[in-house]
């Protein structure tokens, strides 16, 4: 097997790394694996749970469905990389509205909502349920999920308007 | 400082999760670690003629393979802990690989060991098995019949216990003035908690200490058991869970998979790790449900329930899991009265065996059950007399004033004001608005209903003198370890085992609030076996019920010691010693006094201690329950039903519970969310179906239906506050309510919309097709 590595040079939350792997290796288990960001987590074998989802180049994707080679030259954002300074305004929503109960679909949801949004950051509560359809969640019932995705942007919108005011 | 009981005080846990490091047993990497994988069999009912290993031995990388030939003589069988009495159980004898007859599809017939998880999931696709198929039996009404093939020919009938409790109601029902029967199916439910089940088995040959991180609700329970199985003695066993990503009762069985490992980590003196796929956790983790319910009410044309009567079918699957028989029996069979007055009441229950997974308990585990047919039958009876399902529940719920009640099958029901839980939730749906909507849209054609669940349960297990009565192989106290350090920072230890439920931050609250000290001074340690001395575990609601109360004996026992050391540092008399919000003080005296975190560093010091008093400050308590706890309330589900094509949509859900005493609002609220959409998961989407030759058909998140974000409405919830009174925090227990309540409340709303077409019961889950085809049977719209 040896014969058919590959090289790979991934930027992982803001560092390049290069690892010599089997080209099989799937992104999550390289990123866990390799590298031992295990804040990413597996929940199944069918791309459903949305437990592994991270971000390539900005995009919210179930690392289970994605070769690590296939990732070269992109830039990948697990949980581990949302914390800059301080706590992620999703990670604060989360830990304020109760959003997470074990924990483990956690980190795949928060990444989900990072991007959901990007795209819309200022969501009703529909739009929140229907956004997170890629993603199962046991212990929480959803709601206080969706309380934090609406706290999440609250906070987002008002850091966007401080930094507004620092430029101006 | 805010005494933060009763307060929504943030989680501690979260700091951890929210970033990414928590320690599930998954994430766990050692030096020299190896990967195990499972061959599990294809065939629910076969003889394994022959395991040949050459070609996996044969890939570069493989380590071992080991058959169930190979355990046979060298690990013990996994045991089934809750022996229900005067059942005349059989036992199941249980390998950790099958070595001669598989049982079920997903029963371990061997494993690889490789270096790394690839190579040892390619290897065990090259062990190469030899089976002789057999006929099986998957639905348990049916597997009692002659001729059916045996799943252990030492059981006959397949049947594996026979439970009944209460007297001959024959003479009951042939007075009665009116009896209604139904059949019930409560199918089979895979907990699916979202954290795979996994292993990690290290082995210490210079102290020949064995440890194991394992994705368990209850790992002193694990030691206990892992040690017979292995014959480690308890002493130099360590079980370890962290974090564990949900358990739903899952998680509380001795599993084979674990059991392989902590073998394998033994013979080959490297670190195994074993992480199932979701695959084979649909096939190999515990499953839950599987009843079949013949129920007959007897009553009054006035609306009065005189009798109930229950004959049950439990599928327990092909070998009793570790509390499996006590689900169907104790857990289920002790509460089908329901929150009702109901004089009598008889259960038989057929405990079988079939050729499926195994089945144990999950969230509610038997209560579900029980709750499910009395809410039911309450309608089905109404509906029979002609008379509101609301004023039937109203004519029969217990009175509040004739607590402690004691119900026809001689449990104690705690306290309770079940008219009140019902009367708040009546005025927030304003039913008679309700009502009247209901009846204009039927003039269109338009088909929405209401239902009720008034539901009672019994969790906070429980008393130990009761779990020996009942055949349950353990006790079921708990103990709490206060030890505060000489800066008056404190750690706690408890037995129980949280996964997710919060109570690193619940049991905080209760230490500040009666030290008075900052909720960020305490640490709570739970899930280890070396750090915490026994414990049994979480599971039926009873952490916080039993541990919490644990807790506060500890807390009582540290403040009695403490309150010495003050007495003698301030040299006055202990009677004369006050303690609030941290500080002892001298009563009438109020310039006087210390800090709670003074008298701990006084009491390390141990330079002027009063005689008699030991140094340091650590107390440790063991609450053995007198009880058990009977949370209740009420909940209404609204639901439409497009009749043109069977799609039930729930349009609100009010939940109004009385779960005793509240310590973190936020916390309980999310536990009866968390429990409403399992419920309701139950009603509506959720169902295990085997095919007729053991296939599981819905083997995955594609075929098995998980509940997600956009089923739901927002959840209306609120509360009323009935203290347990034999519970020193006052507390009930909330963790499975949800789940109890919901299932019934949603299916008496869709059958309350469709009355008008006669239909009067469709089996779970109410999927579009199934409620199309009851609408087609009964002639259409």
């Amino acid at each position: 097997m040896e014969n058919q590595r590959m090289e790979v040079t991934i930027e992982v939350n803001g560092n390049s790394v290069m690892r010599n792997i089997e080209p099989r290796v799937l992104l999550v288990h390289f990123l866990r694996d390799e590298l031992g960001l295990t804040g990413t987590h597996i929940g199944c074998d069918t791309s459903q749970c949305g437990s592994c989802t991270v971000l390539i180049d900005g995009e919210a994707v179930k690392s289970c469905t994605v070769l690590a080679v296939q990732t070269t030259g992109q830039s990948v954002t697990t949980v581990e990389g949302l914390e800059v300074d301080a706590l992620h305004p999703i990670q604060a929503a989360f830990k304020e509205k109760h959003g997470l109960q074990c924990g483990f679909c956690t980190p795949g949801v928060m990444i989900t909502a990072v991007e959901f949004l990007k795209h819309n950051p200022n969501p009703t509560e529909s739009e929140i349920r229907e956004g997170l359809d890629g993603v199962l969640c046991r212990c929480t019932g959803y709601e206080t999920i969706v309380r934090s995705i609406q706290y999440a942007a609250s906070l987002m919108v008002e850091k966007e308007s401080d930094r507004k005011e620092e430029v101006v | 400082m805010l005494d933060v009981l009763g307060q929504p005080v943030k989680r501690h846990e979260d700091d951890r999760l929210v970033r990414g490091r928590g320690q599930y047993t998954d994430d766990i990497r050692l030096p020299g670690m190896v990967y195990a994988h499972m061959v599990r069999s294809p065939h629910a009912h076969a003889k394994i003629k022959d395991v040949d290993k050459s070609a996996a031995l044969a890939l570069p990388g493989v380590l071992a393979v080991f058959a169930g030939a190979d355990l046979k003589d060298q690990v013990g069988m996994i045991p089934t802990a809750w022996i229900p009495p005067n059942a005349d159980m059989k036992m199941t004898p249980h390998p950790a690989l099958a070595y001669d007859t598989v049982r079920y599809v997903g029963d371990g017939v061997a494993v690889v060991i490789a270096e790394d998880p690839y190579t040892a999931s390619d290897a065990a696709d090259l062990v190469r098995v030899t089976y002789a198929p057999l006929d099986a039996v998957v639905h348990p009404r049916e597997a009692t019949g002659s001729g059916q093939p045996l799943v252990h020919p030492e059981i006959a009938d397949n049947v594996a216990f026979h439970w009944s409790v209460g007297d001959n109601l024959d003479d009951v029902f042939a007075a009665a003035e009116v009896v209604v029967r139904q059949e019930f199916r409560q199918q089979r439910l895979i907990p699916n908690a979202m954290e795979p089940r996994a292993a990690v088995a290290q082995y210490n040959p210079a102290t020949e200490e064995l440890t194991l991180w394992a994705t368990t609700q209850n790992p002193h329970i694990h030691r206990l058991l892992m040690s017979g199985i292995l014959g480690i003695p308890e002493h130099r066993l360590r079980v370890v869970a962290i974090d564990v990503g949900g358990g739903f009762g899952s998680k509380i069985a001795c599993y084979p998979d674990e059991v392989v490992v902590a073998y394998a980590a033994r013979a080959l003196g490297r670190p195994v790790k074993w992480t199932e796929t979701r695959q084979e956790n649909f096939l190999a983790t515990s499953h839950g449900r599987d009843h079949v319910h013949e129920v007959e009410i007897a009553g009054t044309r006035t609306g009065h329930i005189e009798a109930i009567r229950v004959k049950a079918f439990s599928n327990l699957g092909a070998y009793l899991s570790t509390a499996a028989p006590g689900v169907p029996t104790i857990l289920f069979g002790l509460v089908v009265n329901g929150a009702y007055k109901i004089p009598k009441a008889s259960v038989d229950v057929y405990g079988v065996v079939t050729h499926t997974t195994p089945v144990d308990a999950y969230r509610g585990a038997g209560r579900p059950e029980a709750t499910y047919l009395i809410e039911r039958m309450v309608d089905l009876y109404a509906r029979e007399i002609a008379m509101d399902p609301v004023h039937v529940r109203e004519l029969n719920l217990i009175p509040h004033d004739s607590f402690p009640y004691t119900n026809p099958l001689g449990l104690q029901y705690d306290s309770g004001h079940y008219q009140g839980t019902l009367s708040r939730a009546l005025q927030m749906v304003d039913y008679p608005a309700f009502r009247r909507d209901q009846e204009a849209l039927r003039k269109q054609g338009k088909y929405i209903g209401i239902g009720f669940s008034t539901y009672v349960e019994m969790c906070g297990l429980g008393p130990s003198e009761v779990a020996g009565a009942v055949g349950f192989q353990g006790g079921l106290w708990e103990s709490a370890t206060v030890r505060v350090h000489p800066t008056g920072k404190v750690t706690v230890f408890t037995g129980a085992s949280p996964h997710g439920q919060g109570e690193e931050t619940t049991f905080a609250q209760i230490v500040s609030h009666e030290l008075g000290i900052p909720v960020e001074d305490i640490e709570v340690v739970h899930g280890d076996t070396a750090r915490i001395a026994m414990g049994w575990g979480t599971y039926g609601s009873r952490t916080t019920v039993v541990g919490g109360a644990a807790l506060h004996m500890a807390t009582q026992k540290i403040i009695e010691k403490a309150t010495k050391i003050a007495a003698h540092k301030l040299e006055v008399s202990e009677l004369d010693v006050t303690f609030e919000a941290g500080q002892f003080g001298v009563a009438g005296v109020p310039d006087q006094g210390v800090t709670f975190q003074s008298v701990a560093l006084d009491a390390y010091l141990a330079w002027n201690l009063p005689e008699g008093i030991e140094p340091a400050l650590e107390a440790t308590a063991f609450y053995n329950p007198k009880n058990f706890t009977y949370p209740f309330g009420a909940h209404v589900a609204v639901v439409s039903v497009d009749a043109s094509t069977g799609d039930v949509e729930l349009l609100r859900y009010i939940a109004v519970d009385d779960v005793g005493n509240i310590i973190n609002p936020m916390i309980v609220e999310g536990q009866i969310h968390g429990g409403l959409v399992q419920g309701i998961g139950q009603a509506l989407y959720e169902g295990a179906e085997f095919d007729d030759r053991g296939q599981l058909v819905t083997g995955s998140f594609l075929d098995y239906a998980m509940p997600k974000a956009r089923f739901f409405p927002r959840f209306e919830t609120d509360h009323t506050v009935t203290p347990s009174p034999h519970n020193p925090l006052g507390v009930k227990g909330v963790g499975e309510t949800g789940a109890i309540a919901s299932t019934p409340a949603v299916v008496n709303a869709v059958m309350d919309a469709l009355a008008p077409l006669g239909i009067r019961d469709i089996a779970m889950p109410l999927t579009p097709q199934r409620v199309w085809d009851a609408i087609q049977r009964e002639g259409g719209i």
